[in-house]
């Protein structure tokens, strides 16, 4: 954190009142839906809105108090929350793994694996096709093997196994 | 002598074949996972937990599953040393202290006496970790049967109040962070009334957060994530271990027998309160700096700066499991997942566990012995292996790792829903560790807070919303009364210095 002040993405000040505002709505909403269910007393004891009510007041009173002390902070502005170096190492890995899960859903989960070891060993690794193919099929169907067969715990499939009859 | 025969009963049922073998296999899967980035003793049993679904339902399933998943426990703890020995990389956060001088060790080219010292007192420690908890358990099982909705609701305060008091850090962001997680438990249906809460009408919000995947997503994915920003390489010393070290080491290890004996009560007493395990590592390790005679040459490489954190860490690590399984209240993330996996298994934790399940508890406490006497043997055995795992490119490693966390999360319930979350709760995870928001109390916020809202229900309920209800008696006055001196001892501690420093 300390090499980046020129390539610095963003401070650990926006970050920290960024992440503490939206904690702020986030308790603002628990309590606007406690209220909404019923937060007093109720015939037969508490309503359902009695202890979240106090949970989101709790939140908002905690995330206030961090939002406030990091306004009035002056170091933090100038410390790095993530450079921008890093901060596209994190996008080329979390991109690509939102990516997958989303078509884990069409794929199935072995052929969306498959795909998503052999993209990082070709992208972040450098590898050679020759070494990533057997890498990414082979511990495919390792977890094949483990969870359809020896446990058998069913994971999603999709074309490729109804292809193969495997469904 | 009661607890010795009921012991001896457990010891008989650990022992089957079957039960062994699973110790075995526990242990060097929690090895691994204590090895590998992104995966750690809590989120590694939140994983295998489904797999022990069809188990736990054959008779006598149940103690095979927490045998299985308990020894993970043992062998993350074991794992954790190894990296932080021989890469300087903490596997876990109770694990940072035994790099301080365990590194240097390696740098020395004495990274076998580390090691060993390492291993060696990470099993004292939990030995005598067990052997409280063997003595101690049953005492606090019979007391809190006593325990009603009031007393049980101030239990949950103590646990959450010693979290805000205690963890040193920032008060405001643990009590967000520790909310946050009980919102989230909140999530869905209400059991008692019928009502709908949080959900906005979203149908995949129904049954709520399912805690298995935020402990999967949080320390998983986020780890990873933060993994990720320090460089892919991992640069190690290399791991020789042989007989002749391990007897050099055992030989020097009587000398530390102080140091040892202090930082596993030291552990012993943290472990109990919530999140202990990081602080008393770090506590054992300032002590034995500060009493030893070698004080001054700790951190540049000296084996009691090794003894002293890793037996306070899993000594502290064992020691968690005694308020889960005596009073349904878990001393740690990983506790509170094995906690997670009795509920799901039909067992209700707490006190009645010791009276309706004399098998599953004693089962339980006799493999802690057997799984850590294992543990000890595979990690002096096997440890150049563990070692070469890490040598595994960073860019196929981190992506089978996510693989395993993405059916980790599928598998609980089956729902490519939980999967986005589970995404969802790594980049939470790894804004908040980098902002110092601590994970462990929304975790263990998400699992108990079903329970502490009902008993706070049903004890307001008996008194009709009187609070008074929560100072009524003794005992729950006291637990109450103690919690709220855990939750201001920082203002409490900087008043009294204040006190002192005007004299």
């Amino acid at each position: 954190m300390e090499k980046g002040e020129q390539g610095s993405a963003a401070s650990v000040k926006a970050v920290e009142i960024g992440v503490a505002a939206v904690i702020f709505l986030f308790g603002a909403l628990v309590v606007f839906d406690s209220v909404r269910v019923g937060a007093k007393w109720g015939d037969d004891g508490p309503q359902a809105g009695y202890f979240p009510l106090y949970v989101g007041l709790l939140i908002c009173f905690a995330s206030a108090a961090i939002l406030v002390r990091a306004l009035r902070d002056p170091v933090l502005a100038a410390e790095s929350f993530v450079s921008r170096e890093e901060l596209k190492k994190i996008l080329t890995v979390l991109v690509p793994t939102v990516v997958y899960v989303a078509v884990i859903a069409w794929l199935g989960f072995y052929v969306a694996s498959t795909l998503y070891i052999a993209y990082f060993m070709w992208h972040l690794g450098k590898y050679a096709w020759i070494k990533i193919a057997p890498v990414s099929i082979g511990v495919s169907v390792a977890f094949f093997l483990i969870f359809e067969i020896w446990f058998s715990v069913p994971l999603p499939k999709g074309p490729l196994e109804a292809a193969l009859g495997l469904n | 002598m009661e607890e010795v025969n009921a012991l001896m009963q457990g010891f008989g049922v650990a022992l089957s074949p079957f039960n062994l073998l699973l110790m075995f296999v526990g242990v060097v899967l929690g090895i691994i996972i204590g090895v590998l980035p992104g995966l750690g003793g809590a989120n590694g049993v939140a994983i295998l937990l489904p797999l022990t679904f069809s188990m736990a339902q054959q008779p006598g399933g149940t103690t095979s599953a927490i045998i299985l998943l308990s020894c993970i426990y043992w062998g993350a703890l074991f794992g954790g040393a190894i990296t932080s020995i021989l890469f300087n990389i903490p596997g876990e956060p109770w694990s940072v202290a035994t790099t301080f001088d365990g590194h240097p060790l390696a740098q020395l080219g004495r990274a076998g006496n580390a090691l060993t010292a390492a291993f060696t007192s990470s099993f004292i420690g939990a030995l005598i970790a067990v052997i409280m908890i063997t003595f101690l358990s049953p005492v606090v099982a019979g007391f809190a049967l006593q325990f009603g909705p009031p007393e049980f609701f101030s239990v949950y305060l103590l646990t959450f109040c010693a979290f805000v008091g205690m963890s040193g850090g920032n008060a405001a962001k643990t009590i967000a962070s520790m909310m946050i997680g009980f919102a989230l438990a909140a999530v869905g249906l209400d059991s008692v009334t019928g009502t709908l809460r949080l959900t906005f009408g979203f149908t995949s919000l129904l049954k709520g957060f399912d805690f298995l995947i935020a402990v999967i997503g949080l320390f998983g994915i986020g780890e990873i994530l933060e993994t990720l920003e320090e460089g892919l390489a991992f640069k190690g010393a290399s791991a020789k271990i042989n007989m002749k070290v391990v007897l050099e080491t055992w030989k020097e290890l009587p000398r530390y027998w102080a140091t040892s004996l202090r930082s596993a009560a030291v552990g012993c007493f943290m472990g109990i309160v919530p999140g202990g395990a990081t602080p008393a590592s770090f506590m054992s390790y300032g002590l034995a700096r500060r009493l030893s005679r070698d004080g001054k040459d700790f951190g540049n490489g000296i084996v009691e700066g090794v003894v002293a954190p890793e037996t306070a860490a899993h000594a502290a690590g064992t020691s968690a499991l005694l308020p889960m399984i005596t009073l349904g209240v878990p001393g740690s993330p990983t506790a509170a997942v094995l906690l997670g996996g009795l509920l799901i298994w039909g067992l209700q934790p707490g006190p009645l566990l010791f009276v309706e399940k004399p098998d599953f508890v004693w089962g339980l406490i006799a493999s802690m012995y057997l799984g850590n006497i294992a543990g000890l043997i595979v990690v002096l055995t096997c440890v150049p292996l563990f070692a070469a795992i890490l040598r595994i490119p960073f860019s196929i490693i981190a992506p089978v790792i996510i693989v395993i966390c993405a059916i980790g999360a599928y598998t609980v319930h089956n729902s490519m829903f939980d999967v986005y979350l589970m995404v969802v709760f790594g980049v939470i995870g790894y804004a908040f560790k980098k902002l110092g928001y601590p994970l462990a109390p929304m975790v263990l916020a998400l699992v108990l807070g079903d329970r502490a809202e009902e008993n706070f229900r049903n004890a307001i309920k008996g008194s009709q919303g009187d609070m008074m209800i929560f100072f009524s008696n003794g005992l729950v006055g006291g637990l109450t009364g103690l919690a709220l001196l855990l939750l201001f001892w920082p203002l409490i501690g900087a008043a009294w210095r204040a006190v002192l420093g005007k004299r």
